[in-house]
């Protein structure tokens, strides 16, 4: 169950609403003095249904997205009593007026949660590994130089060495943004062990440490990174990004493979299929697997 | 340039695409003499190999000269003007995979590795024109080709050897070799291969070249059932006779010590319910490969004895006998062709007359007449073992 508070209690108050109108939607609709025709009853159920959904996800997933259908499902409640003020008979029309009263109140609870939720950052943890046959020397000696890194890591655009321990990172976000912000070495065990943190001021709060563990059986070293960063949007970002294909612990796995190629054998892989080398982050539809035409390779190239 | 291009299921298309160039310091650019289509390339044509793209270029096996190198080439490795035989699957010669001489397994020449894992659980080397789930690289059914790793894979051909005497060092004769070498084979053993396509017919060599007793083909086309017996090997008609009936007969009530599967995921069947049960299957996506070789093998090896797959398996397949093959201790070896490790050795056999390549070549075609050669060579038509093409 959700640990946050007003989550938790705005889905308790979708089970307060819920569950009467779907036990009981006559009672229901007189109490609120809609009318109690069959429509108005049908109509009602279904609202509770909504309700009692909203609830599960609220308590279950804790997830922002709940609170965002939830002001949905306020926004048409208020349009359905909206249109029952307007044709009212005036039977018990003080009782309407008042749950109106209490969806608009009810509304800005929801909206306020879904707000803030939204905004507010959700920490994510990432860890990859791979095998590289090479010394824990040499490995460690090509990721501490940085500027070696944007040949690697898909959203890296830049590593400029800015001091002693310092640093200045220039990345690709989602949906075409740049996010640019300095970060500190806070350890440096050569041939062991590289670890960092954004300092103050970072857009995308982050930190994250490279180890370097010889592998048994003489096959080289072993690269263990992790990766601890605020997502902005939380876990609503996280999902966005995933369905446009921005996977991070996919993007993890894929900049060691290519650090592995650089280690190895000097270079990042090309095909046909695939010219970009790291650029390469949008895997299908590709480009056929024919040789490239002189405007495609200077497209490739200019990028 | 001129290339043979995967259009649609079913549908190639020789076209006008650019040249390749240089992508990769240790790129050579190999303008070819000789290609070949293979009978994996027909479950490309058949589209049950997944994310093949229009105008993708085919083909995995071929040869020719060297007219251009990358900046990292060492010229003692390999020159422009060198006649090289391009193995397959692509290696890197560096990674874990390739210093243990698994080179379709090299860790680094998949550019598409996280799809591949996908499939695979880990992904596979990159494969030259066989779908972008092996890197998406340009095939060799073509003028020119791009080869990655030239100083790598490639072998340069001693003079005095003809294209078609070592065309076939690309794939079908290692595969076929490694599928005869996987079984361990000793004195007296009885080898049977199912397939008496090409693949199948090297591998009956093969086993023989490596001390089998008996070869037996299995097959139901007569032509390469005859091509088979021609060659010195036992045969059986699986259209006509009971498998495992015959086999037995063979074999003492045995059962074959030895079994080589070369025929892979798009088994026809003696049985048509079982066949249309299978196909059914397939069509449906319910299981992506036909199994009924491999489920045949197993059935007929003897107890203790090696089934050994060379014949192609993409995906998922169902009735697998796994209580014959637990029970009766049979084990499995399998493996897509580590052709770099096969080629020097192959390429010596060629030279001593062990081994005559040339025999399974039944048609040459201009590359231009590309389509009906797959469509000859799907349908078994004009006896058809073979097609070579020349650009």
């Amino acid at each position: 169950m959700t640990d946050d508070n007003l989550m938790r209690a705005l889905g308790w108050a979708s089970v307060g609403l819920g569950v009467p109108p779907v036990l009981a939607p006559g009672e229901f609709v007189r109490a609120i003095g809609t009318g109690d025709g069959s429509r108005q009853r049908v109509t009602i159920a279904l609202v509770g249904v909504r309700e009692l959904a909203a609830a599960a996800g609220l308590l279950v997933q804790g997830s922002p997205v709940w609170l965002w259908a939830r002001v949905g499902g306020d926004l048409m409640d208020l349009g359905l009593l909206a249109r029952a003020l307007k044709n009212h008979d005036g039977r018990g029309l003080g009782r309407t007026v008042a749950a109106f009263a209490g969806v608009v109140g009810i509304t800005g609870v929801d909206v306020y949660g879904a707000v803030t939720r939204t905004r507010q950052k959700t920490p994510m943890d990432l860890t990859a590994a791979v095998t590289v046959a090479r010394s824990q020397r040499e490995v460690y000696d090509l990721w501490r130089r940085l500027e070696n890194l944007p040949q690697f890591m898909a959203h890296v655009d830049e590593v400029r060495t800015t001091g002693q321990s310092r640093t200045h990172w220039r990345a690709s976000a989602p949906f075409g943004r740049t996010v640019e912000w300095d970060a500190e070495i806070t350890d440096d065990r050569p041939g062991e062990r590289i670890a960092w943190r954004s300092v103050d001021g970072a857009p995308i709060e982050n930190e994250g440490d490279v180890r370097f563990v010889p592998a048994p059986g003489a096959r080289g070293t072993e690269i263990h990174v992790t990766l601890h960063y605020s997502m902005p949007a939380g876990k609503l970002g996280e999902a966005v990004a995933r369905y446009f294909g921005e996977d991070p612990h996919q993007q993890l796995d894929d900049d060691l493979r290519r650090f592995k190629q650089l280690a190895e054998i000097g270079e990042v892989v090309r095909s046909e299929g695939a010219p970009g080398g790291k650029r390469a982050r949008r895997e299908f539809p590709q480009h056929p697997a024919r040789p490239l035409g002189r405007e495609e390779l200077a497209e490739e190239a200019g990028v | 340039m001129k290339a043979n291009c995967w259009i649609s299921p079913n549908r190639v298309q020789v076209r006008d695409v650019p040249d390749p160039v240089i992508l990769n310091r240790r790129d050579a650019i190999v303008k070819i003499t000789s290609t070949a289509i293979c009978g994996s390339d027909l479950h490309l044509l058949d589209g049950y190999v997944p994310t093949m793209q229009k105008g993708d270029i085919m083909g995995h096996e071929f040869m020719g000269e060297v007219i251009e190198v990358g900046d990292g080439i060492d010229a003692a490795r390999l020159r422009v003007g060198d006649r090289v035989v391009v193995p397959f699957p692509i290696a890197c010669g560096a990674c874990a995979a390739c210093q243990m001489e698994l080179y379709s397994c090299c860790e680094n020449t998949n550019p598409n590795a996280g799809l591949a894992e996908k499939f695979f659980g880990h992904p596979t080397a990159g494969i030259f024109g066989y779908s972008h789930l092996t890197g998406g690289f340009a095939g060799g059914q073509a003028q020119y080709a791009r080869v990655p790793f030239a100083d790598v894979g490639p072998l340069k051909v001693p003079d005095g050897l003809t294209d078609e005497q070592v065309l076939f060092l690309s794939d079908i004769l290692p595969t076929g070799y490694m599928g005869a070498e996987m079984c361990d084979i000793s004195p007296g053993d009885v080898v049977a291969v199912w397939g008496a396509g090409p693949v199948g017919q090297f591998a009956m060599d093969s086993a023989w070249v490596l001390g089998a007793e008996k070869v037996i083909a299995i097959d139901k086309e007569q032509y390469r059932l005859r091509m088979a017996e021609q060659a010195g090997h036992l045969t059986i008609d699986f259209s006509q006779v009971d498998v495992r009936s015959r086999l037995l007969e063979m074999t003492g009530g045995r059962g074959p010590d030895k079994c080589i599967d070369a025929v892979g995921m798009e088994a026809a069947h003696g049985s048509a319910p079982i066949y249309a049960y299978d196909r059914a299957k397939q069509a449906a996506r319910l299981e992506t490969d036909r199994p009924y070789a491999l489920r045949q093998a197993i059935m007929c090896c003897r107890s203790g004895g090696v089934v050994s797959v060379v014949g192609v398996y993409g995906g998922f397949l169902d009735k697998f006998p796994a209580g014959a093959w637990m029970n009766r201790s049979i084990t499995l070896r399998v493996g897509q062709c580590h052709v770099q490790r096969y080629m020097k050795p192959l390429l010596e056999r060629i030279q001593k007359g062990e081994i005559d390549p040339t025999r399974v070549i039944t048609h040459r075609l201009p590359l231009g007449k590309a389509p009906y050669g797959y469509d000859i060579f799907k349908h078994k038509q004009d006896g058809c073992e073979k097609v070579v093409l020349m650009p």
